[in-house]
């Protein structure tokens, strides 16, 4: 590449549409006449080190596509006709304005549901748009349970009074040179095949980067992945079952006196409590629920309590589970009695850069920022907030299942719109998918913003407005590192950032909304890291936390490093790790960790599941695509063309169908068309397939709505979620279902 | 001086396709055309009773990416290969490093 000839190259971060993932790791934009021409990895970015996945590689083909929406539109056809015609943002302000606010004067704020899909940076923008409108209603809508990563934030923090990840040596520049840090001897992967992507503000790749450098694996994993077949132990766990094996290994742990007994002493409460619970739980019992042999379960218990350090990096079945959170918390509780909590190479204390949200998350910053009446109703009429006392008292969503069921009933009070953004909820997460779609088209009025037309603009939008991607955006990241900021360097069509639109649309609707630019908001928010947006980007667009800071590993319990007062120890009541949780306790959540049977099982529903004998797995993460992202971008639909299900060549007999086949995967609630691959990465027992299919290609307008209801799986996956906290347990890896033919 | 080559340790390749999507982008390659292919080996093995490979396979359109190489840089997949697996270099050192690296190819592309 010569760069004398007028091309200009810009480090970004990434953490939004167009790569579509959670992670920050640091691209090279290649600009020339203001097109986009190349991505390349930046081998600056301590995060991947010039690495790059398929799906920022084909950036170009993503930000040029012939598809995306380029100007905003309005529906001139009935709902679903597909009939839209351009319009200008200010007309489409103007729209949205006037229908938001007579909804508003009508029914009260609550009354409007503002709606995201997958994390990314579309946190900040929806809800500074949700509560300068005066909604309490920020929600992740159709994902059951919200079960994805907020179970296990949730068991964590009623825990250690914090957050943790896997050390890879990610909150140091020099990373693995470091000379503080060290490998873990043993990483116990659970429910992740990581490769796939960089989940949970994660690379992927640092635990192969690790086992590298001599980690041994353990994997808990119902399928056979590339993880699992280079393990030291491969658990190959029924699904939903993660939490008595948790309890099971704490028990071996607890009995064989394996744990660290210093670090118990010093920085536990409750151990004698937890270790009177795990009695419950003896070694053959969890044979029995988890289907992995007895010896296995001993000897990785074993392994991993006999080294140190040792990490613990898990994946989204865990919320899966019925009752995630306590799942989340039984594990939180392993590598907290091994003493692996904030060393090198453990599990460390994971809080965001710098100290740097990027939307508020204390009571006080809500208030300075929305008003005290916006905080009152988040106590009161937030959906959920009075049913669950979790939902009220862990952070500030919606109860997504809830939601959808009041969307439908109108109880206890009406909603009239929703405002959804870079969320194809009908095409992605929606558990009960059909049931969804039949409420949704109830509302009086709807607005979805996304780059692409998808099944839920398609079958929903009233307005759609174009979003943009990482590429053509200023925004900003740090959860957990580093510190980093995306900046325009693009332009395409009229598209503009989920932030832009917010803050423009909020202050329409709030005449006292404290920011009028996205400049403003982000330098406002980084103003705790003591640097500027312009700043960040001059110095390659990514920092690390000092060392020292509060945001920095290591032991920082001991240095006084976590707790507001400046004392020693944790951010929990007791000032401990509270095996014994007093948050859940004030929760009505057992405060000590349980097993309960997924709601379709076996065990549980003998009589559906000799009708449905196969355990369906689902939501997987795929190098292809991002959820339900990417299906129209050429070099990354080309590798994987079609929706496939794994089958093992024995139940394949057992059904009659053939490698190649098209059939159905079958429930109660209906068929989804899959193609067969016989496979032997699954169990005899399981069948796996992704989500998140619909084929861009095929036409948008009803009843085809591209193909959604002829692929989409989690119109088979029941809700609402298994769990008694609102949090976890979302059904997407227990719905029980069979294969049969399709006769046409 | 040795001819050049491209080696795989596909101990560690994990199929990610980030070397296809890399080789694409560089050639400006349409869908179906790329330098490397990448195939997944899913068998019943010896010690294990199933074992998952991948294996990377430079095709006729493998240009090494000479282009790159005339500018001092990496191979476009070499470099952004997520599993920091491949190898570019001449072939006689590749032979000598292959020696350390069980369960690896070496490829001499045209
Ligand atoms: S998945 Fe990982 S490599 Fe790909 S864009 Fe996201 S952070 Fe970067
Ligand atoms: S060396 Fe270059 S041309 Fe050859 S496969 Fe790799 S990227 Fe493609
Ligand atoms: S980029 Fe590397 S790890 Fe990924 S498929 Fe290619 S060789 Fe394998």
């Amino acid at each position: 590449m010569d760069y004398d000839k007028g091309i200009e190259v810009f480090p970004t971060t990434i953490w939004s549409a167009g790569a579509g993932c959670h992670g920050a790791c640091g691209q090279k934009l290649y600009v020339k006449d203001g097109k986009l021409i190349k991505v390349e990895g930046d081998e600056n970015a301590s995060w991947n080190q010039g690495r790059s996945c398929p799906r920022v590689l084909a950036l170009t083909q993503y930000v040029y596509h012939p598809d995306r929406l380029t100007t905003p539109l309005k529906r001139i056809g009935n709902r679903g006709e597909g009939k839209f015609e351009p319009i200008s943002w200010d007309e489409a302000y103007n729209i949205c304005e006037t229908k938001l606010k007579k909804i508003r004067d009508e029914f009260g704020a609550e009354s409007v549901v503002f709606a995201q899909g997958t994390g990314r940076d579309v946190g900040g923008p929806i809800s500074f748009l949700c509560y300068n409108y005066g909604s309490p209603n920020w929600v992740q809508l159709g994902l059951s349970g919200q079960s994805c990563y907020t179970p296990r934030l949730g068991g964590m923090k009623a825990t250690m009074g914090d957050f943790s990840v896997m050390d890879a040596g990610q909150f140091s520049a020099e990373r693995f040179d470091d000379p503080e840090y060290e490998v873990p001897k043993v990483i116990l992967v659970w429910g992740q095949n990581p490769p796939p992507t960089c989940s949970d503000g994660f690379f992927g790749h640092w635990v192969v980067d690790c086992m590298k450098r001599g980690s041994k694996i353990i994997s808990i994993d119902p399928r056979n992945t590339w993880m699992s077949t280079r393990a030291e132990h491969h658990l190959q766990i029924r699904p939903g079952t993660d939490g008595a094996l948790a309890l099971g290994m704490l028990n071996i742990i607890i009995n064989e006196k394996l744990y660290d007994k210093n670090f118990v002493d010093k920085w536990t409460y409750g151990f004698e409590k937890l270790k009177e619970r795990v009695q419950e739980y003896p070694v053959d019992k969890v044979s029995k629920i988890t289907w992995i042999p007895e010896k296995l379960i001993i000897a990785a218990a074993r392994l991993y309590a006999n080294s140190s350090p040792a990490a613990i990096h898990w994946g989204v079945p865990i919320d899966m589970c019925p009752e995630g959170t306590t799942v989340a918390q039984a594990i939180t509780q392993l590598w907290s009695i091994t003493g692996n909590i904030d060393i090198p190479g453990g599990n460390v204390i994971a809080r965001p850069s710098h100290g740097v949200t990027t939307y508020p998350y204390s009571t006080e910053e809500l208030v300075e920022l929305y008003g005290q009446e916006l905080v009152d109703k988040l106590n009161r009429l937030r959906i959920g907030c009075d049913t669950y006392p979790m939902v009220k008292g862990f952070r500030g969503w919606a109860q997504p299942d809830m939601a959808i069921d009041q969307i439908d009933s109108g109880k206890p009070y009406p909603i009239k719109a929703a405002w959804i953004q870079t969320a194809n909820v009908l095409g992605g997460q929606a558990a009960r998918a059909k049931f969804h779609y039949e409420a949704l088209k109830k509302l009086d009025f709807v607005v979805v913003v996304d780059l692409f037309h998808n099944p839920t603009s398609m079958a929903l939008a009233d307005i759609v407005l174009p979003a943009a991607t990482f590429a053509e955006k200023d925004s900003f990241r740090s959860w957990w590192v580093p510190l980093g900021v995306m900046h325009k360097v693009i332009e395409v069509g009229e598209c503009k950032s989920d932030w832009e639109i917010n803050i423009e649309m909020a202050n329409r609707l709030n005449p006292n909304c404290k920011y009028k630019n996205v400049k403003e908001l982000i330098n406002d928010r980084l103003s705790v890291a003591g640097m500027t947006f312009d700043e960040l980007v001059a110095q390659g667009s990514q920092a690390m936390p000092p060392k020292g800071h509060s945001s920095r590993p290591y032991r920082r319990h001991e240095k006084g490093l976590l707790r507001h007062d400046g004392k020693p120890g944790f951010t929990t009541e007791t000032g401990r790790v509270e095996l014994y949780s007093k948050a859940f306790e004030s929760w009505g959540v057992d405060p000590l960790p349980f097993y309960r049977e997924p709601a379709q099982s076996p065990v549980n529903s003998p009589e559906l599941y000799a009708k449905y004998p196969l355990i369906m797995i689902t939501g997987a993460r795929s190098h292809m695509f991002f959820h339900s992202e990417h299906r129209m971008i050429p070099w990354l639909r080309e590798k994987n063309p079609e929706p496939y299900v794994e089958v093992h060549p024995e139940t394949a007999k057992t059904f009659g169908v053939y490698d190649g086949e098209w059939i159905h995967l079958e429930n109660d609630m209906g068929k989804v068309k899959r193609k067969v691959r016989i496979s032997l990465r699954v169990h005899p027992q399981m069948i796996h397939t992704l989500h998140g299919w619909w084929k861009p290609e095929m036409k948008g307008s009803e009843p085809d709505l591209f193909g959604v209801w002829d692929y989409q799986i989690n119109q088979i996956v029941p809700g609402p979620q298994d769990s008694n906290s609102g949090f976890g347990g979302g059904q997407y890896k227990t719905t029980l279902c069979k294969l049969s033919k399709i006769r046409e | 001086m040795s001819k050049n080559g491209l080696l795989i340790h596909y101990d560690y390749c994990t199929g990610c396709q980030s070397c296809a999507v890399a080789c694409q982008q560089e050639h400006d390659f349409p869908a179906g055309k790329c330098g490397i292919e990448v195939t997944e080996y899913v068998y019943e093995a010896i010690r294990k009773p199933v074992a998952i490979d991948f294996l990377p396979f430079p095709t006729e359109l493998c240009d090494l990416c000479i282009n790159r190489y005339q500018q001092g840089e990496k191979p476009a997949c070499v470099k952004h290969c997520q599993a920091a697996c491949m190898s570019f270099g001449s072939l006689t050192e590749l032979v000598q490093q292959m020696e350390i690296t069980p369960r690896s190819v070496l490829f001499s592309p045209r």
